[in-house]
């Protein structure tokens, strides 16, 4: 696969070091290029890259409140068609918080109009802007600051929002699932999201170092250990045909990924057998 | 030519002349039939818009303030519940200096639940950066509009408009409406053409960035420049107005003030009431006044002090309560200047306000029993 030389998220932004939805929204605009608009709901991409007056963005870029991106994108994505300019791609990046909770009305609605957007999900499973906080897309037995592990408690005690398939039922020409650690395959996703006449909806794993509770060097390999564990799997809905896009070669055990984070490290055997054999349930089904 | 509509229609019509090119839009008792004609005028090819059928209040602003970021002249309209869920985003389109222009259907607020009137969804947005024109009949609903997008989009002012149009008292009331031609109008407000912000991959803007405590105030500074400007180019729009359109405004209006010595203060459709009962009264040599608050925000208080000065006393009405303090409009008039003044609270919850109840007013406030008492206007004794 050809990866464009030019970036168009300039580097020098405030992320963390490490920071995995920087490393996705550079790949996504290498994909789209210049001719693009971007529309951002409040959180990390949106604090991290436009300190006033400085901007990491060199397309052109508006952000207006947390849970309102589709619906901003909506009215951009209308303007520029009123304009002549419907060749002009429309994105909207927000994170797990922004989409599976306080932006899931919004999603719905500009999804079921049938809008020539693309929507990237950012999942970093919390609210990791204000400091780990439980959104909807938050694991099973994932230890936040609002869902602590404690005498009472293993952490998280709800399985993740499933989104893309909320986005699948929706009826839309597009669904994704992608990782930051598989950088062709999202590449390659959002290519397609560009070429989709309609709405496309892709949503992005993407480790977060300070969240999580691992060593900033290992972002890549720690969505690698999602998709290699079957926490995480790749797959595409075009037109409502499902396809898993990565298959592991061998599918490694759920705690390698689990016992390298921080945010596991309480659980008991007993909890990690659980997350296992959910893991396998899925898997099986999908024969992965 | 002349046309017998509601003030919805009336709305509706002046946004089909004004041409915008996105319209988000989600329906609600009593602004609902805006939301129907503009659908329609789309439909029949009378309005190239787009137009887009929110799934919510809060999207339809967003959508509009993406609208309007991106470069074009955008409509939206609400009331009440629809208002308050739009509340945060208000303050966005304003910080964004959108011109967007936005129609109002005045109704109270839950709880308890009421479609009927009252003004307390527009004043409780009186902080959020918005413009605000209270409508006195039909005629009023679409001149507003028709002004409203050349004063919003005045690059002194930039900031979003608010017609407001008491709900069922206009909005469902039908009236004899002089509905301009469309070159009039297309001379009179040119194409939206935004040279402070705009989404263009030709000319890469961030906008709506995150802003330190070294940059926030002079963002909000800004807007209070604007606010203030927006005075005089009201004027100026007024002036330009009259000369094509031959109807006359300005940020208030004195309807018999000039030696009066009891002057009512009012906002929107109560004023025709209130018109009327001067009339009779005059007739019968009382000396008595309407000041007829049109623009809201920005606040007229030097228009409002001129106009009342020589008064022996006022009467401020409000439909809009804040609680422990009382009328708002009153509260800001106390504020501003200092003037003998009774306050009334009265219409809320669609509460009828007689010609009788007026006359009541002008009596108590000729002889005030005690100072500064809040008078709930037809409140029901407790049983």
């Amino acid at each position: 696969m050809e990866i464009p030389e030019e970036e168009f998220l300039a580097p020098g932004h405030r992320a963390c070091a490490g920071c995995g939805a920087t490393i996705g929204v550079r790949l996504a605009l290498k994909m789209l290029g210049e001719n693009t608009v971007a529309v951002s709901a409040t959180g990390c991409l949106e604090v991290i890259t436009t300190p006033y007056p400085e901007t990491a963005w060199k397309i052109p870029w508006i952000h207006v409140a947390f849970e309102n991106a589709a619906a901003v994108a909506s009215g951009v994505e209308r303007a520029l068609k009123s304009q002549g300019k419907s060749d002009v791609n429309v994105v909207a990046f927000a994170g797990d918080g922004g989409t599976a909770d306080i932006g899931l009305q919004a999603l719905s609605g500009a999804m079921e109009r049938g809008h020539n957007i693309i929507y990237i999900c950012y999942d970093n499973e919390a609210y990791m802007n204000t400091g780990v906080q439980r959104s909807g897309a938050t694991p099973y037995g994932a230890s936040t600051t609002t869902s602590p592990h404690g005498k009472e408690s293993f952490g998280e005690d709800k399985p993740k929002k499933n989104i893309p398939m909320i986005m699948a039922a929706h009826g839309v020409p597009y669904v994704a699932t992608a990782s930051i650690s598989y950088p062709e395959d999202f590449m390659n996703k959002v290519k397609k999201a560009k070429e989709t006449d309609g709405p496309a909806y892709i949503h992005l794993h993407q480790p977060c170092t300070t969240g999580w509770g691992y060593d900033p060097s290992k972002t890549i390999e720690l969505g690698r250990l999602a998709v290699e564990t079957g926490s995480w799997i790749l797959y595409e809905i075009v037109d409502g045909e499902f396809k898993v896009t990565y298959r592991p070669m061998q599918r490694k055990p759920v705690n390698v990924y689990l016992e390298s984070q921080k945010r596991f490290k309480h659980l008991a055997d007993e909890e990690k057998e659980r997350i296992q054999n959910y893991v396998d349930q899925i898997c099986a089904e999908l024969k992965i | 030519m002349i046309k017998v509509i509601s003030a919805n229609r009336a709305l509706a019509e002046a946004v089909r002349l004004a041409r915008p090119q996105v319209i988000p839009v989600y329906p609600i008792t009593p602004q609902t039939s805006i939301s129907e004609y503009l659908a329609s005028f789309v439909a029949d090819g009378d309005l190239k818009a787009e137009y887009i059928r929110v799934e919510s209040e809060h999207s339809a602003i967003s959508a509009a303030v993406g609208a309007s970021g991106t470069g074009v002249r955008t409509f939206t309209a609400t009331s009440s519940q629809g208002l308050a869920l739009m509340h945060e985003i208000l303050f966005a389109a304003a910080g964004l200096r959108n011109p967007i222009v936005m129609g109002n259907a005045n109704r109270a607020l839950s709880a308890p639940l009421s479609i009927w009137n009252d003004q307390q969804d527009s004043i409780s947005q009186r902080d959020s950066g918005w413009m605000q024109f209270f409508a006195e009949n039909a005629q009023e609903a679409l001149d507003f509009v028709i002004q409203a997008y050349k004063i919003s989009e005045n690059k002194d002012v930039l900031l979003p408009s608010m017609i407001c149009i008491d709900g069922f008292i206009l909005t469902h009331t039908v009236e004899p409406v002089n509905i301009p031609d469309q070159e009039d109008v297309d001379n009179f407000l040119p194409t939206y053409q935004p040279k402070h912000a705009y989404l263009d991959p030709k000319d890469p803007m961030s906008l709506g960035t995150f802003t330190d405590p070294d940059y926030y105030m002079e963002a909000r500074y800004d807007m209070e420049v604007a606010m203030e400007r927006a005075k005089e180019v009201i004027r100026t729009v007024n002036k330009e107005f009259e000369e094509v359109f031959g109807r006359k405004y300005d940020l208030v209006e004195n309807y018999r003030c000039e030696d009066a010595e009891i002057i009512l203060v009012a906002m929107g459709s109560i004023c025709g009431t209130i018109k009327a009962v001067i009339d009779d009264l005059r007739e019968k040599g009382e000396k008595v006044g309407l000041l007829k608050v049109i623009a809201f925000r920005p606040f007229p208080q030097e228009d409002i002090y001129q106009a009342v000065k020589n008064a022996h006393r006022i009467a401020v009405l409000d439909k809009n309560i804040s609680f422990s303090i009382g009328g708002v409009l009153y509260n800001e008039i106390k504020a501003k200047i200092d003037v003998d003044a009774s306050s009334f609270i009265l219409g809320l919850g669609g509460r009828d306000v007689s010609p009788e109840d007026i006359i009541n007013i002008i009596k108590q406030t000729r002889n005030p029993t005690e100072p500064d008492v809040i008078t709930w206007v037809g409140l029901k004794e407790e049983e």
